[in-house]
């Protein structure tokens, strides 16, 4: 047998919360610093080993790797099995590499019941980690399912004055979206006879069946990404939640969606996806265009986030069902950025948060003058976010616009109004914050970042600054996989008769394919 | 003809024997022997499980053809007994805290078990009604059994009264069927509905009024009026073994009703229990969203979950009924845990059981809070806990069965009744403290409660074992 890395990444954050249920008694100050270690050192190990497999990956094959299999629900004929690509590698990545820094992000933010709040992350970040790496449809649903449990706790614990409303709110959105995919799966399970997901993966589903199911699986991620209607949760949640929760909640949970979308509803329901592409894209765009105009209006930093997380969700989706090579790997690389730009954005707001404990734009202003460090890490991160190059977030929103463009120019078009969109808000809320007038007294006298604060976001930076630099470091790990989903996609709608979405002859001059021939 | 064979029958005849004896040791001595009584009948439930488990399961029918044995018995029954071990180990203390302290609250749930156990082996309508007297002339008497208590004097009163009314109708339902197909023998009314070939319409009714009566007993809707009335006024620990025990019951006669001799007629059957069991969800789930009474909210939870375990039924297949079981035993094994941390809800030496009275229970008594946390949301079916397998394994076989609709009502149902499993967790988790509960929990309880945590937490890495079984025991029903 193997090396079981992928199981070890998803358990070793339980043995971390077994440690500190064995170790750390009582509460008092002692026992918090024990369970503060014992989960940052958990968290660091699990980064360690999520390094290792980065290292380790071969970035040439489309393959699952580190493949675990072993039977589980051994009466239905459902396996434990696990297994990354180049799809969810970075996922994984992302999971282990935001944890470590959320927690250190709590360590003094966090002061009541702080052994409780380890616990929860640990579970949280086993269960995030599980996700991405399953590779059987029902144990995906466990994990998927499960960090429900954690994040409410999260929200409704720690978090601000709504925050029984915004957790309810956010356990019982989602939980209703996902139990409709769980219909789902049961019905792929008694059509097909296996929730292997490699194995439905090659399985076609019979046309009309595939758009209930397309439906049923969309429930469940289009709340989870969230989509327009159906992102009314996400502001409550974040605004609500402790920072940690909503770098957590930013930096990997609203990737599950995306992520779902590609393993399941594209190489699964591949008629049905061509079928609804519109659908997805109006609500994207109308996702873009309108959460961004509600950003524009906001009074509560971490609201404009949340909002502009919406927003940029709405590239993802579109990124994705153009179905081109641009498009997913630009909506992949999207989704990444956006983890890193958005979780570090939340901790921006932390920083100030914990110093003058109010999100209300009109209360800062001018505190570049006291907090210059600030200032420049939080000008890099704005930048990020709205796409300017050099950025990570440039290179994701460019091949999304670009993917876009081949498949249907008016939205394309619609769209790019996003980014002017974002950039107007995000200019918006760093000139009240950071500039502006001088009057608040109290936000002129915080002091800069300090050294912990600094640890956290220097990372995040650096990773922002090198996505924008250099893609393709990640991007050609990311390629054979998406080329593969590509080219099955194609060849499943041939098979169908069914034209993919194509709106002009101009293909050939961006399809890098093509000039490589 | 049959030899007189009375080797199945062990498992009762012993359990008989215990009961017996300790009702005459009770006899003697008098309520002080209550404690030792409860111990000697948990001891005598742990022997019966070993006599059960050393005879053979394979199927065979004794004292002509009145009572069958096989595996499905066998395991149900195997259910029964540890949920009574459960029920009576939960009570011990808080009978004696409560001041009930008589020595019959044990003997007569060990009659009541007796009685369950004969329910589910009964090959004959005669013998299901005798083994249903028996457990429910008992289940009467602990309903009532806080004597200067007027609210149980009044749960008893409503439940016998109603329990009358539902024996009434499965007699005039089991006199009909005797009617026209000539037999209350399930192998002959079985053989008949098979040879008149689809069924009368006097049958038809008297199948309603059997499976009416029986939705009685499993408080399935609209037949659940008694459940939230009973399960708040009867003592807490009562209420523990109400919730846990008869409805397996209830729910094996059922299924071996459905799917043995009526299993030709199951295009009549099917809509009833549809029909129950949409019902029961909804009713569970709505009604239970304005309780303040958590032993209130708790029945209509279990009227919930009995319509969960139903969609099971509707499919009409071994997978299904393997669900049932399984469901059925994740669902008694989180009750055992959360009556125990309900029993263990008292302040200054009184029982209190307001969902408010849990506020802020993770900051003055964690490990309680924790416990009753993580059986609130397995309740929900919330992976990865053991409720949600259960769940898994129910809609699996409906939706395999092509019950769309069932499945998807069955599937919002439970999140909307996760709204009411939430507000328990609010209650404890994010409102403040209340005043302290006491703080001794008695060792029994605790085993209970450990006992069903870890079942709960444990059975995602080890799932096979159980279902496998239930599927095993299952199938016995349908091999011919």
């Amino acid at each position: 047998m193997e090396f079981p890395l992928l199981s070890i990444m998803t358990f070793l954050p339980l043995a971390g919360v077994l440690i500190i249920l064995a170790t750390v008694r009582g509460s008092g100050e002692v026992a918090d610093r024990n369970a503060k270690y014992v989960s940052l050192y958990t968290s660091l190990f699990t980064f360690a080993f999520g390094l290792y497999m980065f290292a380790n990956f071969d970035g040439n094959s489309a393959e699952f790797q580190f493949v675990e299999t072993s039977s589980w629900l051994k009466p239905f004929g459902i396996n434990y099995h696990m297994g990354v690509d180049g799809i969810s590698m970075f996922f994984v990545l992302l999971s282990v590499f935001l944890t470590p820094i959320c927690i250190i992000s709590a360590w003094d933010a966090i002061k009541k019941r702080v052994k409780e709040f380890m616990i929860a992350f640990l579970i949280l970040e086993s269960f995030m980690v599980g996700t991405f790496c399953a590779l059987d449809a029902i144990l995906f649903y466990v994990f998927f399912e499960g960090v429900l449990i954690p994040m409410f706790l999260i929200i409704g614990v720690w978090g601000g004055a709504r925050r029984v409303y915004s957790s309810y709110k956010f356990f019982l959105y989602t939980l209703l979206g996902s139990v409709l995919m769980l219909i789902g799966l049961l019905v792929l399970y008694a059509q097909t006879g296996t929730t292997d997901i490699p194995e439905l993966m090659n399985t076609p589903v019979s046309s009309s069946l595939q758009y209930w199911l397309w439906l049923a699986f969309f429930a469940s991620f289009a709340v989870k990404m969230p989509m327009w209607p159906v992102h009314t949760w996400l502001p409550d949640a974040h605004v609500e939640a402790p920072t940690a929760g909503s770098v957590i909640l930013a930096g990997v949970l609203l990737k599950m969606g995306g992520y779902g979308f590609l393993r399941f509803s594209i190489p699964m329901f591949p008629e049905a996806s061509a079928y609804f592409v519109d659908l997805v894209f109006w609500l994207s765009v109308i996702a873009i265009i309108y959460t961004s105009l509600v950003a524009l209006v906001q009074e509560d930093m971490k609201k404009l986030i949340a909002y502009s997380s919406v927003a940029h969700m709405g590239f993802v989706t579109l990124g994705i069902f153009t179905m081109t090579s641009q498009g997913v790997e630009g909506s992949i690389f999207q989704m990444l950025s956006h983890g890193l730009i958005s979780g570090a954005l939340f901790l921006c707001v932390g920083v100030v948060y914990d110093r003058l404990h109010t999100r209300e734009l009109s209360r800062y202003g001018g505190i570049v003058s006291n907090m210059p460090k600030y200032a420049t890490i939080f000008m890099i991160l704005m930048l990020g976010s709205v796409g300017l190059p050099g950025t990570s977030g440039f290179v994701g929103e460019f091949l999304i616009l670009l993917g876009t463009f081949q498949v249907d120019t008016l939205v394309a078009a619609l769209s790019a109004t996003g980014v002017i969109l974002g950039a107007a808000y995000m200019l918006m809320l760093y000139k009240r914050v950071v500039f502006g007038p001088r009057e608040n007294r109290d936000a002129l006298a915080m002091p800069d970042l300090n050294k912990r604060e600094l640890s956290l976001l220097i990372p995040l930076v650096a990773l922002v600054l090198w996505l924008g630099v250099f893609p393709s470091d990640v991007m050609n790990k990311i390629s054979p996989s998406v080329d593969k989903l590509i080219a099955e996609y194609n060849e499943k709608l041939e098979k169908a008769g069914i034209e993919p979405k194509q709106a002009n002859e101009l293909t050939f001059l961006v399809d890098k394919k093509d000039l490589e021939d | 003809m049959e030899d007189f064979n009375l080797a199945p029958l062990l498992p009762e005849i012993f359990l008989s024997i215990i009961a017996m004896g300790l009702l005459l040791v009770g006899a003697f001595n008098g309520n002080n022997a209550t404690r030792i009584v409860s111990w000697a009948g948990c001891s005598g439930i742990l022997i019966t499980i070993l006599v059960l488990l050393g005879i053979g399961w394979h199927k065979q029918t004794v004292l002509n053809g009145m009572f069958i044995i096989d595996e499905f018995s066998s395991f149900t029954k195997l259910l029964i007994l540890i949920g009574s071990l459960g029920a009576i180990a939960l009570s011990v203390r808080y009978i004696i805290d409560e001041g009930m302290e008589r020595f019959e609250y044990p003997v007569l749930i060990l009659f009541a078990t007796i009685g369950m156990m004969f329910m589910v082996s009964s090959n004959n309508l005669l013998m299901l009604y005798m083994g249903l007297e028996l457990q429910s002339l008992s289940l009467y008497v602990l309903a009532s059994f806080h004597r200067n208590s007027t609210r149980s004097a009044e749960a008893g009163i409503k439940y016998f009264i109603l329990g009358a009314l539902s024996s009434g109708l499965l007699l005039f339902g089991i006199s009909l069927i005797y009617g026209f197909t000539g037999s209350i023998d399930y192998t002959v009314i079985k053989h008949s509905l098979f040879i008149i070939d689809g069924a009368s319409i006097g049958f038809t009714i008297g199948l309603v009024f059997l499976l009416a009566g029986i939705a009685f007993k499993i408080s399935a809707a609209p037949f659940h009026m008694w459940t939230p009335d009973v399960y708040e006024g009867a003592p807490t620990s009562v209420t523990a073994f109400f919730a846990m025990v008869p409805k397996i019951a209830a729910m094996a006669v059922l299924m071996r009703l459905l799917f043995e001799p009526f299993a030709s007629v199951a295009d009549q059957w099917v809509q009833i229990i549809y029909f129950l069991s949409l019902f029961s969800m909804i009713v569970g789930a709505f009604a239970a969203l304005v309780q303040e009474d958590i032993k209130r909210l708790l029945a209509y939870s279990s009227i919930g979950n009995m319509g969960y375990a139903l969609i099971a039924i509707v499919a009409n297949t071994p997978e299904g009924a393997g669900a049932v079981l399984l469901y059925i035993l994740i669902y008694m094994i989180m009750t055992a845990g959360v009556f125990g941390a309900v029993l263990s809800m008292r302040r200054q030496g009184l029982a209190v059981t307001k969902i408010n009275d849990l506020a802020g229970l993770s900051q003055t008594k964690p490990a309680l809070a924790y416990v009753m946390f993580i059986l609130m949301f397995s309740m929900a079916g919330i992976p990865p806990m053991a409720g949600f397998f259960g769940k898994l394994a129910v809609f699996n076989a409906a939706v395999a069965q092509e019950f769309y609709v069932l499945a998807t009502i069955g599937v919002i149902s439970s999140v909307i009744s996760a709204y009411y499993y939430l507000r328990v967790v609010k209650a404890m988790f994010f409102d403040e403290p209340a005043d302290k509960f006491d703080t001794s929990i008695p060792f029994a309880r605790r085993v209970v409660m450990f006992v069903s945590i870890f079942f709960v937490i444990c059975f995602v890495f080890k799932p096979s074992v159980f279902i496998q079984s239930s599927i095993t025991a299952a199938s016995s029903l349908f091999a011919g």
